[in-house]
């Protein structure tokens, strides 16, 4: 039988492990494991071989979402924005959304600033991140963690 | 019904910075959500936004089924000379709307 210590001390061990364990992935680890990589393949496929810096670019995001349908997303790039040193292109990536790309803007001196704000979905709480490609042929990004309380772009099992 | 509102402002100085804003009516649907009888609900986006200032191309983007419906952009420009702006939305199943704002520019 079960002592009400015993039940207590191992149900306080649950909830203390949940507690450490930080943000939860709420898919299959193979799942995630298939959008790493389709994640790392996106972004290879704009930035190529080049390093990335971090830094010049500031993308800024709610640290916690209640709705992942509808999140206020603002990326700004710290440029002069002339003929000779702009910004060619802005790109917003995800880690774990079905699909990594979730937007990517061409513009050039005659936007005047270099800055982009819209609204995304978001799956799952992650790391967004966003590059930008100088007129140089250097890459710049800034990365935000949020966490997503009810996700979106919803797939099979999980309506 | 496609519909689609820009903010701008109507007049402006010389080499200024505009802030626009666009917002196009628009589902954004996913193509990874799923009926309740269990059907796929094809894919149906806006691929490109694309902005013209007197017919040279300032600022173009493209959407992916991560942006929210109804997409919100806000962007900015150089108010250069006085003319038109042009606003083209495409999208997935023939989606194309365009609309035109002008700006006068002291």
């Amino acid at each position: 039988m079960t002592t009400r210590r015993q039940f207590l001390l191992a149900t306080g061990g649950v909830g203390l492990s949940v507690g450490t364990s930080g943000i939860q992935a709420q898919m299959a680890p193979n799942e995630a494991a298939l959008r790493r990589a389709a994640y790392q393949e996106a972004l290879r496929k704009v930035v190529g071989d080049a390093q990335v810096r971090r830094g010049r670019v500031k993308l800024t995001l709610p640290p916690l979402i209640d709705n992942g349908n509808s999140v206020p997303l603002s990326v700004a790039v710290e440029s002069p924005m002339t003929a000779a040193d702009h910004v060619k292109a802005i790109h917003v990536f995800t880690e774990k959304n079905p699909l990594p790309d979730v937007v990517s803007v061409t513009l050039g001196p005659r936007a005047g600033r270099a800055g982009i704000s819209t609204r995304v979905r978001l799956a799952d709480s992650q790391t967004v991140l966003a590059v930008a490609q100088m007129s140089d042929g250097s890459f710049w990004s800034d990365s935000a963690e949020v966490v997503v309380t009810l996700s979106a772009c919803l797939e099979e099992g999980l309506i | 019904m496609a519909r689609a509102v820009v903010t701008l402002p109507a007049q402006a100085k010389r080499g200024e910075i505009v802030e626009i804003k666009t917002l196009a009516q628009h589902t954004m649907e996913t193509g990874f959500r799923r009926t309740q009888t269990g059907e796929l609900i094809p894919r149906d986006i806006i691929r490109r936004f694309t902005c013209t200032y007197n017919g040279t191309e300032v600022f173009r983007v493209d959407l992916h089924p991560a942006i929210a419906a109804n997409p919100l952009l806000v962007f900015t420009t150089v108010a250069t000379e006085t003319g038109m702006l042009s606003f083209q939305w495409v999208g997935d199943n023939g989606y194309t709307v365009t609309e035109i704002a002008p700006i006068r520019v002291e």
